[in-house]
């Protein structure tokens, strides 16, 4: 059963509070490659590494699905600092 | 060039676990399936070698050469981007060897390849050497554990005319 972007979003959302979040399939709709952004500042204090573990973490029953997975996850000061 | 020097394993080479499977030849289908699904004591001792024997080790899909997979691709770009001494460096090829595929992600407790090791410590993935490469701390990094040489302290820090 490939992985939805629906599945992903309610799955991040029930786990952590979401500010921004942005889900890309790279697979062309096949549910099969993923591109995430995280905003959230449930990531606050945490280091790049284990962020990734965190989310990781979260959807490791989705990412094991997958054939590739790449996220970002950022607190909101550091999106907002992106956007300027 | 560059790539073709780096230590990697190539078909017809054993892998870092090839040696242990010889060992534990599996009779029955369950037991199979638990080796499979597992991380035998074996194999993580035989991978917590392989991440200490060289100061970056990289699990990768293909090979520096022929990296059969984008986001393993780009880190070999990054580390040819800064010039990464051959010697340094071991890469292995997880589409070689599934038990080591399967085996890594264990490992590791990280779901994909390619995955990166600097003094026998976990990095990242892509997206992580990616970033710290932007950031300058994967520079950092690499000088620190002698995998790309010091630029002495008295030349230019950036080119000048």
């Amino acid at each position: 059963m490939p992985v939805s972007v629906e599945d992903l979003e309610k799955t991040l959302r029930s786990a952590i509070k979401v500010e921004y979040l942005e889900i890309v399939d790279e697979s062309s709709g096949c549910g099969e490659s993923y591109r995430i952004l995280v905003v959230s500042d449930a990531f606050e204090g945490k280091g790049t590494l284990a962020r990734h573990r965190f989310v990781n973490e979260i959807l490791k029953d989705y990412i094991s699905q997958m054939h590739a997975f790449s996220q970002k996850s950022l607190t909101v000061k550091q999106y907002q600092a992106t956007l300027n | 060039m560059f790539r073709s020097l780096l230590r990697s394993t190539t078909s017809g080479s054993r892998s870092v676990l090839a040696s242990h499977a010889a060992l534990h030849p599996s009779s029955t289908l369950t037991s199979q399936l638990i080796a499979v699904r597992l991380l035998s004591t074996e194999t993580r001792a035989a991978i917590q070698k392989a991440v200490d024997s060289s100061p970056m080790v990289v699990f990768m899909k293909g090979t520096p050469d022929q990296p059969q997979c984008g986001f393993s691709r780009a880190v070999v770009q990054i580390m040819e981007l800064h010039g990464v001494i051959p010697e340094k460096v071991k890469t292995y090829n997880v589409l070689e060897d599934p038990e080591l595929r399967n085996g890594i992600k264990e490992f590791s407790e990280w779901p994909t390849i390619p995955q990166v090791y600097v003094n026998g410590e976990f990095v990242g993935g892509c997206d992580i050497v990616l970033g710290l490469h932007q950031s300058g701390e994967l520079e950092e990094l690499l000088e620190k554990h002698e995998i790309i040489p010091k630029i002495p302290a008295d030349a230019a820090p950036n080119p000048s005319s």
